[in-house]
């Protein structure tokens, strides 16, 4: 449990601005030194309370799940030890084929969603039929259910008996997972084009650029730049569903745990598999925050007219 | 430093102490039945018709949807139709319960485990018997000695697989928390991962779409497959049975379940006087041997 400082407790460290010229003699007066002296005390005090608030809370829900009659149980049943160390590297090979295919499936999602929402975004007559097509796929894709995709393509395809088409579970269902998400993603990125102010691009043809250099060299940037958050919600939201394909048979985390609750009845290796799924999405979010705080650190650094 | 005013430090303390109250004080009593009391402690009385069942009076029978052939006739399970229907009829009757008296309820295979208050009073779902399990539910005896077949394509090489030697080059696929996948995984040690399928459906499409070399299931639901549902495919032959013990198939309790001797005590009088194998004559008889693979 980790007591987050409250955002008052950062007061006090941003009050001791104007000393930043050594040489102009300046000497704080008392009531400033007083005044941010007492601005650190309430700092302090908040940080005291929040932790004391958050400990407490800590101690009623243990206290509520320990006393509860079906504990004992409970315990045995999602946190044993043994079914812990049993189920954690067969988890982990199936955590494998989650990797894969989310970096694969990703790489395409981000490929295929940035060119259906660019054949969307694109102006003039005579592609109105792509307007209308990538329109389609984004309203049938977004609207199917993922796990109806996911049968109709892993299932059904083989059923077909197409030569030289693949009937591997895995293949199939990635290009299922491909087809959902690249719809979702491609909302985002049209959301992103469109948000750009119309000026931008005003701007970019009026020095000259072709439309659809004004699309590559100045729109794409920023539209991409602010949606970098939603796109990572869309990633981690994949890395999850990346499990569904163990429809077609395929052994991945969650269905390496299956296997052993199935066989054992005790859900610990579920617990096991969850936290392995948490404990990978936290670094990938942490290095797309870093990632999107560096754009915006150069954007603030160039840009000044 | 300011001191905390007043009213907001007496506020905190009132509400931590009702916090704290709550927590001990909402905890419900554990009910009479004690959870880790061994099964079938002394005191219960299996008096007919009077157990100790959730709804007094009726006897209430879970089991998976959709219920499948043989075990149950047309997805129903009260129609006494199919051999885990009639045994469960069987098993009421004997307990004292008539036709009327019982109540059938849909309850997924996973969840029929999951710790908490069941909500019936035994499930009947092809469940094998395992001192495993038994540390999460308790089960009556077994009321049916099952063996495992494997199901190939009659056109395919794994069809001619007379060993399980044949079998390890092969993809193999069962449904995930059968005993099916165990027999891929522990006798067979095929050299490719066994597919496990959410449902036997899902496996047996597999085996249609050439994903799968063949699949495994129990020898009854074998034996309806290759007859009814995938016509172009046969059955391989069966496994022995895993450390000389038959396999067998029992009703799950809760753990603890007050019903669990009384149950287990109807399905042995019901083996001793030949019901289990007229039932199994009448509904499995289909289910001849196949050939077995050392």
């Amino acid at each position: 449990m980790t007591v987050t400082k409250e955002e008052s407790g950062q007061e006090g460290a941003d009050g001791d601005g104007g000393r930043s010229g050594a040489g102009d003699g300046y000497v704080p007066s008392q009531r400033r030194l007083d005044r941010e002296r007492h601005k650190r005390a309430r700092a302090r005090r908040a940080t005291a309370i929040g932790a004391l608030s958050t400990l407490v809370t800590g101690v009623v829900l243990y206290l509520v799940v320990v006393n509860a009659p079906g504990w004992p149980r409970t315990k045995e049943t999602f946190f044993d030890q043994e079914y812990a160390r049993e189920a954690f590297p067969k988890v982990l090979d199936g955590l494998w084929l989650n990797v894969r295919l989310l970096l694969i499936c990703g790489a395409c999602v981000l490929v295929l969603g940035m060119l259906i929402a660019v054949a969307r975004t694109l102006r003039g007559p005579v592609f109105f039929p792509l307007r209308v097509l990538a329109a389609a796929y984004t309203d049938f894709f977004r609207g199917l259910p993922l796990i109806i995709n996911l049968m109709i393509v892993v299932l059904g395809v083989p059923a077909l008996r197409l030569q030289g088409v693949t009937v591997d579970p895995v293949l199939l269902g990635g290009t299922a997972l491909t087809l959902t998400y690249s719809a979702y993603v491609a909302e985002v990125f049209r959301a992103g084009i469109e948000s750009v102010h119309p000026s931008q691009r005003a701007a970019a043809r009026s020095l000259g650029l072709t439309n659809r250099q004004a699309l590559r060299h100045v729109v794409l940037p920023q539209a991409v730049r602010r949606q970098v958050p939603p796109l990572l919600n869309d990633l981690v939201s994949l890395q999850k569903d990346t499990g569904l394909v163990s429809i077609g048979g395929a052994v991945d985390a969650v269905r390496a745990a299956d296997i052993i609750v199935g066989r054992s009845l005790n859900y610990t290796p579920y617990i096991v598999a969850g936290l392995i799924f948490v404990a990978l999405t936290i670094p990938m979010t942490r290095f797309t925050d870093w990632v999107t705080a560096r754009m915006d650190r150069r954007r603030a650094q160039g840009g000044a007219l | 430093m300011h001191p905390a005013p007043r009213a907001l430090r007496r506020a905190v303390a009132v509400a931590t102490t009702a916090l704290l109250a709550t927590a001990l004080g909402c905890a419900p009593q554990p009910d009479e039945k004690a959870a880790d009391a061994p099964s079938g402690a002394a005191g219960n009385t299996c008096a007919k018709g009077k157990l100790a069942t959730k709804t007094s009076g009726k006897l209430t029978v879970a089991t998976d949807e959709p219920a499948y052939e043989p075990w149950f006739k047309d997805d129903k399970p009260a129609g006494g139709e199919g051999f885990e229907s009639a045994v469960a009829y069987a098993v009421a009757k004997q307990l004292g319960y008539d036709k009327s008296a019982v109540v059938w309820q849909s309850v997924p295979f996973n969840k029929a485990f999951a710790p908490g208050a069941k909500t019936f009073d035994f499930d009947i779902n092809q469940v094998s018997i395992s001192d495993e399990r038994k540390k999460a539910v308790d089960f009556s005896s077994g009321y049916y000695d099952v063996r495992q077949a494997v199901i190939a394509l009659k056109d395919s090489k794994a069809a001619k697989a007379k060993s399980v030697a044949d079998l390890k080059g092969l993809k193999l696929g069962a449904q995930v928390g059968t005993t099916s996948l165990d027999y891929i995984d522990d006798v067979v040690k095929p050299t490719q991962e066994a597919a496990a399928y959410a449902k036997n459906d899902q496996a047996k499409s597999a085996l249609k779409n050439g994903q799968v070399d063949a699949i495994v299931v129990d020898l009854p639901t074998a034996f309806y497959i290759t007859a009814a549902e995938v016509t172009d495919a046969t059955i391989v032959g069966q496994f022995e049975n895993q450390g000389g013990t038959p396999e067998q198939f029992g009703l799950v309790l809760d753990k603890g379940s007050a019903l669990t001797p009384c149950v287990t005590d109807a399905v042995d009088a019901l083996r001793k006087d030949g019901t289990l194998d007229r039932l199994e004559q009448q509904w499995l008889s289909d289910a001849v041997d196949a050939p077995v693979l050392k």
